[in-house]
């Protein structure tokens, strides 16, 4: 017994080791460098153990503007991703031809990088002496007056930021929606059809339940999502996200890691952590709320 | 056949109901392929017509590839170098992580240990860390190693750097387990029995058997790794050394970037293109595989 014993932690034993140095122990070390007052990476010292850490990221300007976009990001995009993965879903499980075509076209931006497709987005939607971005053309066309959406005020810059979520997000909610709706039982539609149920109904009292789950399942990943956005940021407004007004918690936590002021771990393990606080209660509260509604 | 006018009335409906939704499907069809034909579109307008353009044209007649020429030969942003290093990345992270997560997952699924339980629960509860928890301190490790683009490191020791914090997935291990554990259990003690050992029964039965999982756990890890941003970018320094993504970041920031659209957006096209032949030659497999683990959204 102990042979085998000895074989199987062989066979784990990489898994572990790099387990170990790549997540374990960094989670015990960014609870340790979030305590230690005035950390020093240079010298690796500290002056004192305590909270101040936390009191000094809560009272940055810096990370109460990316805690503010993020949710404004959060509130906005998954809603409205859901929502329209929603309606899109329903259309396509109501039509046979061209459905393949759709669902390969639906599923593209999953497979692309954020960062090179985000600077399209930019082009899309600048508007400043060299060039007029499409869709400023658009305003116009339609007699409005055009604004730079990328260097410009907060609400434009905030919409293209949400446009661009919902468009990288749509992906893979409307692959989840599709599958949830096709694995409803045929026979439970055609119950309702024998007895005349209307549309709406059968939405609302079959489709609606039977896939219920799988829509938590995308509110929560959404939340989760949407919550660590970063790298759309960068490819619509650059890497100075602070300058830009448009950071966000995880590109609070990587500039206070790495920027050109130097490196402040202390800070971005603080930052880090109150991040993860923000998600476990909020998927908590999701998940207290499915039990509560959905129906298995 | 006469229809009664109640019927056709329902059908005329049931029509138009039809044409609104591929009206729908087909405006967001749309609205997802318009940046992808706008980067194409760029990319091969001239430079001198682009920007001569105030308001962009939606075609043009007279098509140009020397945007990426000029992408490609770019010496402050070596759009070549880029490529072969994600490359690179991509290949070598995909490959230390098969090694390390296959006998992790046939450990999980087919031998016995002591702790076996208690040990899978505790790899399942690291599925819910966010990377950005452990990065600090990762990045820290790093430069403690000189695995970084330090002035003491060399590519092999930044290679390092960049592939081995990512070089484990427990979503992947978990996921290869429950497939090797679909396999009869039969089949393992039948080969007990003939005396065959047991990697010979992981890389002789299981894996092929697996081959299914194995390879969408293989582009799923191939695009992530492809479109690696935040790591790489915190521990590269010198733009010979950048990713595709950190790269494509350095030409939007650089002066050529700026001034020469069209050569950027060929970059653009340079570095999406890969995926998304990638995507459409294993569609079925991707999609699967995202459905049963894709997390983006």
């Amino acid at each position: 017994m102990d042979n085998r014993n000895a074989k199987a932690w062989l066979y784990l034993l990489p898994a572990l080791l790099f387990l170990g140095v790549f997540m374990i122990y960094p989670l015990v070390d960014v609870v340790v460098y979030s305590l230690e007052e005035n950390y020093n990476s240079v010298q690796a010292f500290y002056t004192g153990v305590g909270l101040e850490n936390f009191s000094h990221v809560l009272r940055d300007p810096y990370f109460l503007q990316a805690v503010k976009n993020t949710f404004i990001l959060v509130v906005i995009t998954v809603p409205v991703s859901t929502g329209l993965a929603l309606l899109i879903s329903l259309g396509l499980s109501s039509i046979q031809p061209l459905r393949r075509l759709y669902q390969t076209v639906y599923f593209l931006p999953y497979v692309t990088n954020t960062l090179a497709v985000g600077l399209v987005f930019m082009l899309l939607f600048q508007y400043n002496d060299s060039q007029v971005g499409l869709f400023n053309l658009l305003i116009r066309l339609f007699g409005g007056s055009p604004v730079d959406f990328i260097d410009g005020p907060y609400w434009a810059k905030m919409t293209v930021m949400c446009l661009y979520t919902v468009w990288v997000v749509m992906p893979f909610k409307i692959l989840i929606l599709t599958s949830a709706l096709a694995s409803v039982p045929q026979s439970y539609y055609n119950a309702a059809k024998v007895d005349g149920t209307s549309k709406g109904r059968i939405f609302a009292r079959i489709t609606l339940p039977m896939i219920s789950p799988m829509i938590f399942y995308l509110i929560i990943t959404g939340f989760i999502g949407a919550f660590k956005a970063y790298s759309d940021e960068v490819a619509l407004f650059g890497v100075n996200l602070n300058e830009a007004g448009m950071n966000t918690i995880v590109g609070y936590v990587y500039d206070m890691l790495y920027s050109n002021g130097g490196s402040y771990p202390s800070y971005a393990s603080a930052a880090a952590l109150i991040l993860f606080a923000i998600v476990l209660t909020i998927t908590v509260i999701n998940l207290m709320v499915s039990k509560k509604t959905v129906h298995y | 056949m006469e229809q009664s006018p109640l019927k056709s009335g329902a059908l005329h409906r049931a029509r138009a109901g039809r044409i609104i939704t591929y009206v729908l499907l087909t405006l967001w069809a749309l609205i997802v392929l318009f940046p992808f034909y706008w980067m194409i579109l760029s990319s091969v307008k001239s430079t001198a017509a682009y920007n001569a353009e105030l308001t962009p044209s939606f075609f043009t007649l007279r098509p140009t590839m020397e945007n990426y020429l000029a992408a490609f030969s770019s010496e402050d942003t070596p759009l070549g170098s880029y490529l072969l290093n994600t490359l690179l990345y991509t290949v070598l992270t995909t490959a230390l992580m098969m090694l390390i997560i296959i006998p992790a997952a046939f450990a999980f699924a087919r031998l016995k240990f002591r702790g076996k339980n208690l040990l899978f629960t505790l790899f399942l509860s690291l599925m819910m860390i966010p990377s950005e928890l452990v990065i600090i301190t990762n990045f820290a490790t790093v430069a403690t190693l000189h695995l970084n683009d330090g002035p003491a490191g060399s590519a092999v020791r930044l290679f390092l750097g960049l592939i081995l914090p990512s070089a484990t997935s427990v979503f992947y291990i978990y996921l290869l387990k429950e497939n090797f554990e679909g396999i009869p259990e039969e089949l393992y003690k039948a080969a007990k029995v003939d005396g065959t050992s047991d990697l010979k029964y992981l890389l002789k039965v299981m894996l092929p058997i697996s081959r299914p999982t194995v390879v969408t756990i293989v582009i799923l890890k191939v695009i992530e790794c492809w479109n690696a941003y935040v790591w790489p970018r915190l521990i590269t320094v010198h733009e010979k050394n950048f990713l595709v993504s950190n790269g494509i970041q350095a030409i939007r920031e650089s002066g050529s970037g700026r001034a020469n659209v069209p050569a950027m957006m060929a970059a653009v096209v340079v570095v999406s293109v890969p995926l998304i032949v990638l995507f459409l030659v294993f569609r079925d497999k991707i999609m699967a595989g995202v459905s049963r683990g894709g997390t983006k959204g």
